[in-house]
């Protein structure tokens, strides 16, 4: 069974219905590790060599964010600054994470039409996404479509989190077509690509 | 005196070898009392003692408990319990006494005698189930409320029952005189016109109430500035003495009176040193009540008239409970709560002997039945331990469901104990109040207490580093203990009590240099903060920017630093011992080398220096060299 990471970053839980639906979908499932970013750092004061035992200790990376300004919340970026280090996650010797999966699970306010040429954000949420997507390249792993909620603000976040939690547990079961869920655009609740079970 | 110290000596000998056992069975305080008075009655008829005075002695205890009461209940708190204080308590007695009535006059006995044995057994134990609630936390749930509302109605139903029972007296019978223990000889009221009484009673309430609220603040900062303990102890009991003296003189009860001076006096920041001064007297002497129950029972009688006793007790618990039962319906107190309500208030009570044996001296009962009917009220509240231990193990098990919580969504209410309102503790203070949390703030200087107080902070008078101030501070319900005093060494003391007693609270201590955070660390305390720290390493991240570092360079450098020192200290927190000087505890000087060398002293390749230049560095050119070759292969 593949050994699972599943990092939630928000920096005011309090205030989002739909990362909080995530957590507690989670936190029901056992046989996978938890981090909460913002509750380990409230200082930002990062510790490398801890987190990078970290992510060596598992084999699947799952990063549960919010999309802030097309990107992830600062301490998510201040983590993959630090840790995803030369000599560890790149460049020489740098083959640490490789054959690892990065999947990224993320809430987006605005409504799934924005997200296209014609839409108000004009590209697809992918797009935006692309520095994660080559980052997971450049580090050697592979990279399932990101899991999306939209309209975050206003949607029932329940079918989400559960779909969250079958999605957490396809990944730690070994259970998901990864070939399928990097071929696909974004995954949602409905939209899981899980193998056959016997 | 030989006597006196044989008495003493037997009571609390016995008290001392049964309550342990008892609290160890899961039985209560309370039944280990009594079993221990039950042991000890057939030395107290040799010894010929009189049981029954020693008793009347220690139901000064039930006063000093409704004092303590009191202190728990703020005047906004008793008002909202009004409604169930007249309702629930005034419906129990009329319904209790009826049903009794009815029951008896059924079996033929005359109504007057029916009707005073109703109302005596109408009375529950304040004893009994006080003590038994607060021992068991359950005070401020819902039955706990409910059961208090009750007894509070019933203590103050007393007076006009004790006035109600000589108009039952019997024909024929002689004129009725005062009774013994309600203090004829002390009254001033005994001659008075009803007018006259009216007024003398209602200006002795209102001089309790005004005293609690503006005399008793300058008496007990005048002594606190003594610092005796002793006096302020003094000073407590002649409080609630003095107060029992007035009430019985008004012809009051003394319980009455002592609970509204507990209400008034309960947002007083003298509050926790009054409960933790009257405490143990109460605890003696409810024990020393408990006892003489036990010792007092008739076992004579009770063999004679085995099923009779014992039926007519179990016939009175049911009643009892079906009415408690019914009354929490209509109340709605509900679940287990409902349970408790019924169960915990089925005795007769203390009340119950003082009524029976007015109730003989007016010729209200005959000879014959008093002894019975205080066999029955013994009896029953024999039994109520038993009851608890029924809820306890059977009934609130079957109402506890396990609720799903969402660890998110909950705000922690706990309570937080401040120790400690000086510069320190006071910003902790601040932040807790600011946050929506709940704080007790302890603090020695009646100075500080005024000055605080003006400013509208809830703080109390007290020495933290007393346990039984913590105690009466709630430490037993609280979340967490916030050291903030002084005095190096009671800080240590008030850590390591603390961390043995209850090891549910999270203590955080400060510490004033590295030999204090070793001492505290190895009292048990694991949330150490030294209290110029945070200030010093501001100040060196400061100097950095004034020497012209970077200012992101010099907050990584502080980070650093800190994140160093903080292990260095820790490691070396394992190490100390303190009994051994340090200079002669050789791994404490190995690692100290160690660790000095690598971050204090700077040595440049040390593991300081290491994590203050981590991350952010861009990979050197020959790593970006190798990197070029193997894409290029």
């Amino acid at each position: 069974m593949p050994r699972l990471l599943h990092i939630a970053a928000h920096p005011a839980p309090s205030s989002s219905r739909a990362n909080r639906a995530m957590l507690r979908a989670s936190r029901a499932l056992t046989g996978i590790s938890r981090l909460d970013l913002y509750a380990e750092y409230p200082r930002y004061d990062i510790d490398i060599g801890e987190e990078q035992q970290r992510l060596l200790d598992h084999d699947i990376i799952v990063l549960q964010f919010p999309i802030f300004w097309y990107s992830c919340p600062a301490l998510v970026k201040e983590w993959l600054d630090l840790t995803w280090e030369h000599g560890f996650a790149y460049g020489q010797n740098g083959d640490k994470l490789k054959g690892k999966v990065l999947a990224l699970a993320v809430t987006a306010g605005g409504p799934q039409e924005a997200y296209r040429p014609e839409g108000y954000q004009h590209y697809e949420l992918r797009t935006f996404l692309t520095p994660f997507e080559q980052t997971a390249r450049l580090a050697q792993m592979r990279f399932p479509a990101p899991y999306v909620l939209h309209g975050a603000l206003k949607a029932d976040p329940e079918a989400h989190a559960e779909g969250f939690a079958r999605y957490l547990a396809a990944l730690r079961d070994d259970r998901l077509d990864l070939a399928r869920a990097e071929a696909q655009d974004i995954l949602t609740h409905d939209t899981l690509p899980l193998t056959e079970s016997a | 005196m030989s006597d006196f110290l044989i008495l003493a000596f037997l009571f609390l000998a016995a008290g001392v070898a049964a309550v342990p056992l008892a609290s160890l069975a899961g039985l209560g305080s309370v039944l280990g009392y009594l079993i221990a008075g039950i042991a000890l009655s057939p030395v107290l008829t040799l010894l010929e003692v009189d049981v029954v005075s020693i008793q009347h002695f220690a139901e000064f205890g039930v006063v000093m408990m409704l004092f303590l009461v009191g202190l728990e209940l703020e005047p906004k708190r008793l008002w909202a319990l009004r409604n169930r204080l007249m309702g629930l308590g005034g419906l129990q007695v009329a319904g209790t006494t009826a049903l009794i009535f009815g029951v008896l006059v059924l079996f033929g006995m005359d109504m007057r005698m029916a009707l005073a044995i109703g109302l005596i057994l109408a009375m529950s134990s304040t004893a009994i189930v006080l003590q038994t609630l607060n021992e068991k936390g359950l005070m401020r749930g819902d039955g706990g409320q409910a059961s208090f509302s009750v007894l509070l109605f019933q203590d103050i139903a007393v007076i006009p029952i004790l006035a109600l029972i000589p108009l039952l007296a019997m024909p024929g019978a002689h004129h009725p005189h005062g009774g013994e223990e309600h203090g004829a000889s002390l009254s001033i009221v005994a001659d008075m016109a009803g007018w006259q009484v009216a007024l003398v009673t209602a200006g002795a309430i209102a001089l309790v109430v005004a005293g609690g609220m503006f005399l008793t603040r300058p008496v007990f900062r005048y002594i606190a500035h003594a610092r005796l303990r002793e006096i302020f102890v003094a000073t407590a009991l002649a409080f609630v003495v003095g107060i029992a003296l007035l009430m019985t003189m008004v012809g009051l009860s003394p319980a009455l009176g002592t609970f509204l001076a507990g209400v008034v006096l309960a947002n007083s920041e003298y509050r926790h040193e009054l409960e933790s001064d009257i405490d143990p007297f109460r605890g003696l002497l409810l024990g020393l009540f408990f006892m003489t129950v036990g010792a007092a029972i008739n076992f004579g009688l009770l063999w004679d008239e085995l099923f009779f006793i014992l039926g007519a007790t179990v016939a009175v618990m049911v009643a009892k409970a079906a009415v408690l039962m019914a009354l929490a319906m209509v109340f709605r107190v509900r679940g287990a709560d409902k349970y408790l309500f019924g169960l915990g208030l089925a005795q007769a009570g203390e009340f119950g002997f003082v009524l029976t044996s007015f109730a003989v001296s007016s010729f209200v009962l005959p000879d014959d039945i008093a002894p019975r009917l205080t066999l029955i009220i013994t009896l029953s509240m024999m039994l109520t331990p038993g009851l608890f231990i029924l809820y306890d193990r059977v009934i609130q098990p079957r109402f506890h469901r396990p609720v799903e919580r969402d660890a998110d969504e909950i705000t922690p209410k706990g309570l937080a104990i401040i120790a400690g309102h000086g510069r320190f503790g006071g910003i902790v203070n601040r932040m807790l109040l600011a946050a929506g949390y709940q704080t007790t703030v302890l603090d020695h200087s009646a100075a500080q207490l005024d000055m605080l107080r003006t400013y509208g902070v809830q703080a109390f008078f007290g020495d933290a580093s007393r346990p039984d101030l913590l105690h009466a501070a709630g430490i037993a319900e609280a979340k967490l203990l916030v050291v903030a005093i002084d005095d190096k060494d009671q800080a240590e003391a008030i850590v390591h009590h603390v961390h043995q007693t209850y090891p549910h609270v999270h203590i955080i201590a400060r510490a004033m240099d590295r030999r204090h955070v070793y001492r505290l660390y190895s009292a048990g305390c694991r949330d150490i903060i030294r209290d110029t720290f945070d200030s010093s390493v501001r100040t060196g991240r400061s100097a950095l920017e004034a020497l012209g570092m970077h200012p992101f360079q010099a907050e990584r450098t502080a980070r650093a630093f800190v994140s160093a020192d903080r292990h260095a200290l820790y490691e070396l927190a394992q190490l100390w011992k303190p009994d051994v000087p340090d200079t002669q505890n050789e791994a404490y000087v190995k690692m100290a080398r160690t660790l000095m060398t690598d971050t204090v002293l700077g040595a440049p390749m040390g593991a300081y220096h290491e994590r203050s230049t981590r991350g952010w560095t861009p990979p050197t050119p020959d790593d970006t060299k190798a990197d070029a070759v193997r894409s290029d292969g």
